[in-house]
């Protein structure tokens, strides 16, 4: 079997990156797997053969535990990955260092607020452990008030809280801050 | 191998509760905490996997975490007999869920110390998710505790059935004891602080603490209510009616 050089994928990380950056988050597909902050490393292996082609290592994190999304991004960079010529494609998942909201790149914040979904405040926190204590103020999307109410920290994904604006009366989700 | 049985007995705690909390979807009292108990029920099933996943690759011999969950019986499950009780009405399932949450709380916390790094990386991701747990439930034993007459009624009534369950979290199981100081803690010493949050949450609810002896245990070395079979039998059910069947 010969292989024409010219259509070897490049062994760059950054034309991988390229790649994932085309990956959205099935869950909130505005945003892709880049600017969740899952993917902690890239590694490309030369082929072990003249004219054979590169593999990949691809090293993400979950987000939250349970977050059925994973198993769709997995398989998804397997299957660009190998569609643009890369074998072995091999996922990992670390839990090390734990995903953190930090993560997420500006350019992720103003997508998910011109999506209509507030981004995680700066400061990662989880909710206080002291009963019916205020959380810090989130600002509505819609109307950018911070006159809002939290009507369920659980919403429709692992990731978001139900909102609602005291203002503009909108509903809205907020991307929690973890 | 004491540490294969110590990730089955979290990973088994977090699947049954799970599990129960997943019989409520589509039942709740209304539909935003039909929300909340199902992204419970999530992160439980999430943290189970996990434990799972790392006890197959302990285990060897071509177990997944698949196999630990859907091939095991009764006798073999490690979890504690308060996460196979019944879910009751709203009270029962809420004040399962803050006794549990709270030992799971003081737990993770504890184990993010642990000398295995996937134990300790399991425990620093699970409890944020825990802590989310605790305040609601808490939350809601305050709202029924110092509701109305009936919702106090039922609170104290779930309470005289299920507190005889929670001496066990703290009684260590032989595979327990083995690893405390390394793998795993000294479930001893988690008693006092889960006690001074219940306490707190309890004044707050007007809830007496009970004075009864916790004394039922034997979950975690296999003597299980009889729940817990009618529990697998539906958890199972398609592998078991369908050997190896997959999506």
């Amino acid at each position: 079997m010969s292989q024409e050089k010219h259509i070897l994928p490049p062994a760059d990380p950054q034309y991988i990156m390229d790649l994932l950056e085309t990956i959205p988050d099935p869950e909130v597909p505005v945003l892709t797997i880049l600017d969740l902050g899952i993917v902690r490393d890239v590694r490309v292996y030369p082929a072990a053969v003249d004219g054979g082609v590169p593999g990949v290592t691809v090293m993400i994190t979950p987000t939250y535990n349970g977050c059925p999304a994973i198993d769709v991004i997995t398989m998804t960079i397997r299957m660009i990955l190998a569609a643009a010529g890369y074998d072995p494609v091999d996922v990992r998942t670390t839990l090390s260092p734990a995903w953190s909201t930090e993560w997420l790149s500006d350019k992720a914040r103003e997508k998910l607020e011109s999506f209509g979904i507030a981004p995680p405040n700066p400061v990662p926190s989880v909710c206080h452990l002291d009963l019916f204590v205020q959380d810090d103020a989130v600002r509505c999307p819609h109307c950018g008030s911070y006159h809002t109410e939290v009507v369920s920290r659980f919403g429709s994904t692992a990731c978001k809280a139900l909102y609602k604006c005291l203002d503009c009366r909108e509903p809205f989700d907020y991307f929690k801050s973890h | 191998m004491p540490l294969l049985s110590y990730l089955l007995h979290l990973g088994d705690d977090a699947l049954i509760l799970g599990h129960r909390n997943s019989e409520w979807c589509g039942h709740g009292p209304v539909l935003e905490q039909d929300i909340a108990l199902t992204n419970i029920a999530l992160d439980l099933i999430g943290q189970a996997r996990l434990f799972y996943q790392y006890a197959a690759e302990v285990k060897g011999d071509g177990a997944t975490e698949d196999s630990l969950a859907y091939l095991r019986d009764v006798y073999d499950f490690r979890n504690c007999l308060l996460v196979e009780q019944p879910n009751g009405d709203w009270a029962h399932t809420i004040l399962r869920q803050f006794l549990f949450s709270a030992y799971q709380y003081e737990l993770y916390k504890a184990l993010r110390e642990s000398r295995d790094a996937q134990v300790s990386a399991i425990a620093v991701k699970s409890l944020k998710e825990v802590t989310y747990h605790l305040r609601w439930s808490g939350e809601w034993v305050v709202r029924l505790g110092d509701g109305t007459s009936e919702s106090r009624r039922r609170m104290a009534r779930a309470l005289e059935d299920l507190w005889m369950f929670t001496g066990e979290l703290f009684r260590p199981a032989p595979f327990e004891e083995v690893l405390a100081l390394g793998a795993g803690v000294t479930v001893e010493a988690l008693e006092e602080p889960w006690k001074a949050h219940i306490r707190r949450v309890f004044d707050e609810a007007g809830l007496d603490m009970p004075q009864t002896p916790a004394f039922q245990a034997g979950g975690k070395t296999g003597a299980h209510s009889e729940y817990l079979g009618h529990i697998l039998a539906d958890l199972q059910f398609m592998q078991r009616a369908y050997p190896g069947c997959n999506w």
